[in-house]
């Protein structure tokens, strides 16, 4: 009795390191065999449109939110000290440090990664992938590959374009609405932003999400149940998996970068 | 679905749109170099004490912007900090003889420069120095001598205290 509930959590720890293993071959895969510049590359610009270019619309409109309400509300408090000279600042640093990457990171999970998942999904339950093995095509390199390597390559992207359209919103916010000074603004963010220390690691904080959260997405889609309940939880799964996996390895980067590891 | 050239095209456009995302990141926010160099000329003006101007400080004239602070050095000599700055060209006729000052905006905000115009007919040129300077003023100095002044008023008194007890 006693030895039936401790081989069934041997068996959940199994299922879950297969699970793992699985995961890692996949990556492995799809880093060794990256598409072919001749015959991959229409493929992985055909991801990069639909991960990259579908997300832009989402990315710049929330940006732009998110840089104008962090300018207001980084003017209250500044204001409190008398500092409000700071703001250019604050906003620069918080957003090209932090904001930019993780929350790029989570929208795209949303809006490209569920999509991922969802397709490769569908693809296996309707046997395309099983016919693609027919055919003598690798499913690997023909679906997996590309959109592994779009999502890697627009996620930085879309950061560049997050950090650069939230900075303006904040420029809307703290010059043309609050009047703080436009040479202060750009010049005290001038001299506190470094370009590799704050700018270079948002960008590779981002590269590193990017390769996590495709990797979930394209993995959870390739080991879908192949039934409709099955793909529901797998696009479950990868928003959820991501949007973790993003906050947990923003906070090891941080560390990482801070401690000048 | 689209047809491939469409969708490179937006994938193209996509690109661009990063690749300037970076070049305003770099130049703008984070002030790598300056992107287009506004044309003007370069003026050099001695200072006892710089308190914490930096470079690329506004340079002002009854508070409208006309310049900024271009470098910073020590002169090896007098020991004095040279401040090197690039003004407008639109501003042209700044009289040679105006005096220049660093002020703080508000109580413990950013330094500045700030010039008083004088009458002299002679105007700025590239390469001139500005002669009448007064330096920041450092709050901590303010306050030591304050303390200073007080220790010895505080002295006074007491000396002039024990002067009627002996009496």
């Amino acid at each position: 009795m006693m030895m039936n509930h401790v081989a069934s959590i041997g068996h959940w720890g199994i299922m879950n390191l297969r699970q793992f293993g699985k995961a890692g071959i996949l990556l492995y895969q799809a880093i060794v065999h990256p598409p072919q510049i001749r015959k991959g590359s229409p493929l992985v610009i055909q991801q990069l449109y639909a991960e990259g270019v579908l997300s832009l619309l989402i990315i710049v409109v929330s940006s732009l939110f998110i840089g104008m309400v962090v300018a207001l509300q980084g003017y209250h408090t500044l204001a409190k000290f008398g500092a409000a000279q700071q703001l250019g600042p604050l906003v620069a640093l918080s957003v090209t440090r932090e904001l930019g990457p993780v929350v790029t990171a989570i929208l795209f999970a949303g809006r490209a990664g569920s999509a991922v998942t969802a397709e490769i999904g569908l693809m296996k339950a309707t046997e395309q992938l099983s016919s693609m093995e027919m055919m003598a095509v690798d499913p690997l390199r023909r679906v997996v590959s590309p959109r592994f390597w779009g999502g890697l390559i627009s996620l930085p992207l879309l950061t560049l374009i997050f950090n650069a359209v939230a900075v303006y919103g904040a420029y809307l916010i703290g010059v043309k609405w609050l009047a703080l000074d436009a040479g202060a603004f750009w010049s005290n963010m001038q001299s506190s932003v470094d370009f590799h220390l704050d700018v270079l690691n948002g960008i590779i904080k981002s590269m590193v999400f990017g390769i996590a959260v495709t990797w979930i997405a394209v993995y959870q889609g390739y080991e879908a149940d192949p039934t409709s309940a099955g793909i529901a939880n797998a696009t479950t799964r990868t928003v959820v998996y991501s949007s973790l996996a993003v906050l947990g390895l923003d906070f090891v980067l941080t560390t990482m970068m801070i401690g000048d590891w | 679905m689209h047809s491939q050239r469409w969708i490179e095209s937006f994938v193209g456009i996509f690109l661009l749109a990063a690749i300037i995302a970076l070049v305003v990141l770099a130049f703008k926010v984070s002030g790598l170099t300056t992107l287009f160099p506004t044309a003007g000329y370069t003026v050099s003006a001695r200072f006892e004490d710089i308190g914490q101007l930096k470079i690329r400080a506004p340079i002002k004239m009854s508070g409208v912007m006309v310049g900024e602070v271009v470098g910073i050095m020590l002169d090896p000599v007098t020991f004095k900090a040279v401040v090197k700055m690039h003004i407008d060209a639109k501003y042209n006729d700044i009289p040679d003889d105006s005096s220049i000052s660093i002020l703080t905006a508000g109580l413990l905000g950013d330094n500045y420069i700030s010039i008083t115009p004088m009458y002299s007919t002679h105007y700025l040129r590239e390469g001139s120095e500005l002669q009448y300077t007064h330096s920041a003023m450092v709050l901590e100095k303010l306050i030591g001598q304050f303390l200073f002044k007080l220790g010895k008023s505080d002295d006074t008194t007491k000396g002039a205290d024990n002067a009627k007890k002996s009496q």
